[in-house]
């Protein structure tokens, strides 16, 4: 054993070859170029194959990590896809952006001495593998039960409800508000940290297996719960997301050139205006562009800003570095990119010009003080400490709230003081009977992989009550 | 990924009101079901269009369909308006917005310009059917592009015509006819007024000296029309307000003007950009 395992150790972290940061800065292709079949068998040889893998305790939806990477070293590429599949839905898109190094790398037992073993990189891998060798499994489809579902959303909690349904037999139907599906892996994410297409490819895989995809559909408009349940749905998932923006109400902010992060995203990635004019939707190319947060959808914008053509992108953020919520690897990139992090700093007021376009934003110093109640230090302006920073566009992106238009449709759903809509944390259960609830409208912005979690659990008690109806 | 149940959207009539002016008759019996007065929906015409925001400017629920009427003004517009009956929109949305205050208010004068008569339509035919008493201003240019006459007729108790030029009805504004109907002793209980911004202002410096409430509906740049990316905000009584779900009607007395004109300008550049390139291969 002792001997193997010196052995293993052995075999340095593969390096995930990537595109340069020179070249990358102004493109939009994937960064991560994905590994070999070389190279993703010798990273799964350091795995040593835990009895007791502290890994799984890192992965919200217990993944049999070991499992799948025994079978990556073995060559069982296929298999290994088929194993993360039987616990979670979306391989393709969580070992791209899962925030592994604070969930299942950082519990993998290596990382104790050295490197952890890959696990989101080996993830990826084989869900491309599975993907390009066109040989997805069909899974077997339980005879049909005739109960109807309707699921609102199409986001990760969303399409993880629909998979896990249809498979037990009952008839889904996804009623999704925008004209694409896929939710903010669609609208949100950008092309290069993924790919469009594979979010096509796991909506059609949804729809291969016989789930019904309706766009354009938002529910509380278009049709209301009450309508869903009158037109014969027996359960009904709400998979909303956490869809408004949230901006800082300081004076200037609605200038020119000022926008939400989530309008920003929406009009580069699902409406394709980086690719404008051969797409119709523009959207504002700054030379000096100030985006304002420090989460992974500050990175995203920024790095948006960065190809789009910007010389200057500043992301300026009120705590430091070690508060930000961005994923490590995100702020690595972005700063290899050649992002500037303005930290400690905190926006007071947009300067515009005569035409009403943004011009400059008077921020003010901070320093942190005492833990707030999230743990982190907060921070305290320092008076007298404001200055101007040049800019000719601006991103905030500081948060998301929930979108108020089916608590406002759906008598009898109940909502915490934030808007959120309140559902057991074990099976999505809300206060409306057959109305189940989870992902980013239960929580509040998360990850993907909680999102789809809370569909497996929703999927799960849904089957149940169905059986029991 | 898209779907057949909701994607009719077939054109079933097109017809040109004027040269810049189109009305079109859409299959979309979701959004004919449920619409009321003030609504709209978003379309777009092909995979790689724009979103934009047209209002609903009637329905036929037992046929499934809705109107739109809109003006030729950049290259969407352009795009929708050289399709063809028979041929199918890439997505509609709706019915978007809240619907408008509608009851009995007494005398209401509705006034449309432009375009704006065919928003202002709907939100005539409901207040009359509420039963005010409906007083209508209806103006363009000139005498060739002034639409919807007959219709706003129809559901007027009185309509009166201005044209810019003085080809047709009163040589003038809309809003110096308000002014006119006012002065002889008119007593209003309500405005609506829909149409160019500059039109908007000037009736609501009308209407504000004789604090009669005046609502009217913005247009601002929208993408989504959901509530979820916030291009549409505008400034109501110094609070931002998104216009898709808070609006698109708001009391005109508290509307900050100047900044829905400054942010409607925002992609003047890309818009003249994108007409100068455009072939219409939007519908192949
Ligand atoms: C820019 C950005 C970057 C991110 N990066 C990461 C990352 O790297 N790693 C990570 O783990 N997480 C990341 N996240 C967070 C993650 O994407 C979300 O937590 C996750 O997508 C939530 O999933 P969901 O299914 O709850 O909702 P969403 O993905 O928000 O999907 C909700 C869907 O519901 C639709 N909808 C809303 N209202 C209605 C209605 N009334 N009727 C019909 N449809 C409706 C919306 O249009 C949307 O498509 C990021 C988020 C953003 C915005
Ligand atoms: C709630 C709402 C309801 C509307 N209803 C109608 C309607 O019933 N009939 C109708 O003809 N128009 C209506 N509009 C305006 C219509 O949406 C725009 O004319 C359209 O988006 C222009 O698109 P385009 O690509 O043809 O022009 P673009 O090339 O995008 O723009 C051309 C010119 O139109 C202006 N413009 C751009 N976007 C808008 C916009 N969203 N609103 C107003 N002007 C804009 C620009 O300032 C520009 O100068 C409505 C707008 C809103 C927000
Ligand atoms: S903890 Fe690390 S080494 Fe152990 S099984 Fe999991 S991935 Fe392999
Ligand atoms: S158009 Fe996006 S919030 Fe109104």
């Amino acid at each position: 054993m002792t001997e193997a395992k010196k052995k293993k150790e052995k075999i340095p972290r593969q390096a995930m070859p990537e595109q340069d940061p020179e070249i990358r800065r102004s493109n939009f292709e994937e960064v991560p170029l994905g590994y070999t079949a070389e190279t993703a068998m010798l990273e799964a040889k350091r795995c040593i194959q835990c009895k007791k893998p502290t890994c799984m305790n890192g992965c919200p939806v217990d993944v049999d990590i070991p499992g799948f990477i025994k079978l990556v070293a073995e060559g069982e590429y296929l298999e290994a896809a088929r194993k993360i599949k039987e616990t979670n839905s979306l391989p393709a898109v969580c070992g791209r952006v899962c925030p592994q190094e604070s969930q299942c790398e950082a519990t993998c037992v290596l990382g104790k001495k050295g490197d952890p073993v890959a696990i989101g990189r080996l993830e990826r891998f084989v869900a491309d593998y599975e993907r390009k060798s066109g040989q997805i499994l069909l899974p077997d489809v339980s005879p049909s039960t005739g109960k109807r579902v309707a699921v609102v959303g199409s986001g990760p909690a969303g399409l993880t409800v629909a998979g896990d349904l249809i498979k037990l037999g009952h008839a889904v139907t996804i009623f999704e508000g925008l004209h694409e599906s896929g939710g903010v892996l669609v609208y949100g994410i950008p092309e290069f940290r993924l790919p469009k297409l594979i979010v096509a490819a796991e909506v059609g895989y949804l729809m291969k297996l016989g789930v019904t995809v309706v766009t354009d559909a938002v529910i509380g408009r278009v049709k209301t719960i009450d309508d869903l349940f009158a037109e014969g749905f027996d359960a009904i998932f709400l998979g909303v997301g956490a869809g408004a923006p949230v901006f800082m109400n300081i004076p200037g902010e609605n200038l020119n050139g000022i926008y939400s992060a989530n309008e920003y995203l929406t009009r580069s990635n699902l409406m394709k205006a980086y690719r404008f004019p051969e797409y119709d939707t523009p959207i504002a190319q700054g030379k000096n562009v100030g985006v304002i947060g420090g989460g992974n959808v500050t990175m995203d914008s920024a790095r948006t800003a960065l190809r789009l053509g910007a010389d200057n992108v500043y992301v300026i953020y009120r705590r430091t570095e070690v508060e930000m919520p961005a994923r490590v690897e995100e702020v690595h990139h972005a700063r290899e990119e050649g992002v500037q992090f303005i930290l400690l700093t905190n926006p007071v007021e947009y300067l515009g010009d005569e035409n009403g376009r943004v011009k400059g934003v008077k921020c003010i110093r901070m320093e942190l003080g005492e833990p707030d109640e999230s743990g982190r230090r907060r921070p305290i302006p320092i008076k007298g400490s404001e200055f101007v920073i040049d800019v000719d566009m601006v991103v905030v992106a500081i948060g998301t709230n929930a979108n108020p238009v089916i608590p406002n449709t759906t008598p009898g759903l109940k909502t915490n003081k934030w808007g959120y809509i309140v559902a057991d944390e074990e099976t999505g259960k809300t206060s409306r009977d057959g109305v189940y609830a989870g992902g980013d409208i239960v929580t509040g912005s998360a990850t993907v992989i909680l999102a789809a979690g809370a569909g497996k659990k929703a999927a799960k008690a849904i089957d149940e009550y169905l059986k029991s109806k | 990924m898209r779907t057949g149940e909701y994607k009719l959207n077939l054109i079933r009539e097109k017809t040109f009101l004027s040269h810049a002016v189109v009305k079109m008759v859409i299959d979309a019996p979701n959004v004919a079901r449920k619409r009321k007065a003030g609504q709209f929906i978003v379309l777009m015409t092909d995979e790689k269009g724009e979103r934009i925001p047209l209002t609903i400017v009637d329905s036929d629920k037992e046929n499934g369909t809705i109107t739109i009427i809109f003006q030729i003004v950049g290259k969407t517009t352009t795009c929708l308006s050289e399709m063809k009956e028979g041929e199918s929109l890439y997505s509609v949305l709706g019915p978007l917005g809240q619907p408008t205050d509608i009851e009995q208010f007494g005398t209401v004068v509705c006034i449309g310009g432009g375009v704006g008569i065919g928003v202002v339509y709907p939100i005539t035919k409901a207040l009359k059917e509420a039963g005010n008493r409906v007083i209508s201003i209806i103006g363009a240019r000139t005498k060739d592009i002034l639409i919807l006459e007959d219709e706003m007729a129809q559901i007027s108790d009185e309509l009166l015509i201005a044209t810019d030029d003085g080809s047709y009805g009163f040589h003038g504004f809309v809003s110096d006819v308000l002014q006119k109907l006012i002065d002889m002793g008119e007593k209003i209980d309500r405005v609506v007024a829909i149409g160019p911004v500059p039109m908007m202002r000037v009736v609501c410096d009308v209407t504000k000296q004789y604090n009669v409430k005046t609502i009217v509906s913005l247009n601002p740049i929208m993408v989504d029309a959901t509530g979820m990316c916030g291009a549409c905000r505008v400034s109501v009584g110094g609070c931002t307000k998104f216009a898709c779900v808070d609006g698109p009607e708001f009391d005109g007395h508290e509307v900050d003007f100047d900044l829905l004109t400054s942010r409607l300008r925002m992609y003047y550049t890309q818009e003249k950009e994108a007409m100068e390139n455009f072939r219409c291969e939007c519908h192949d």
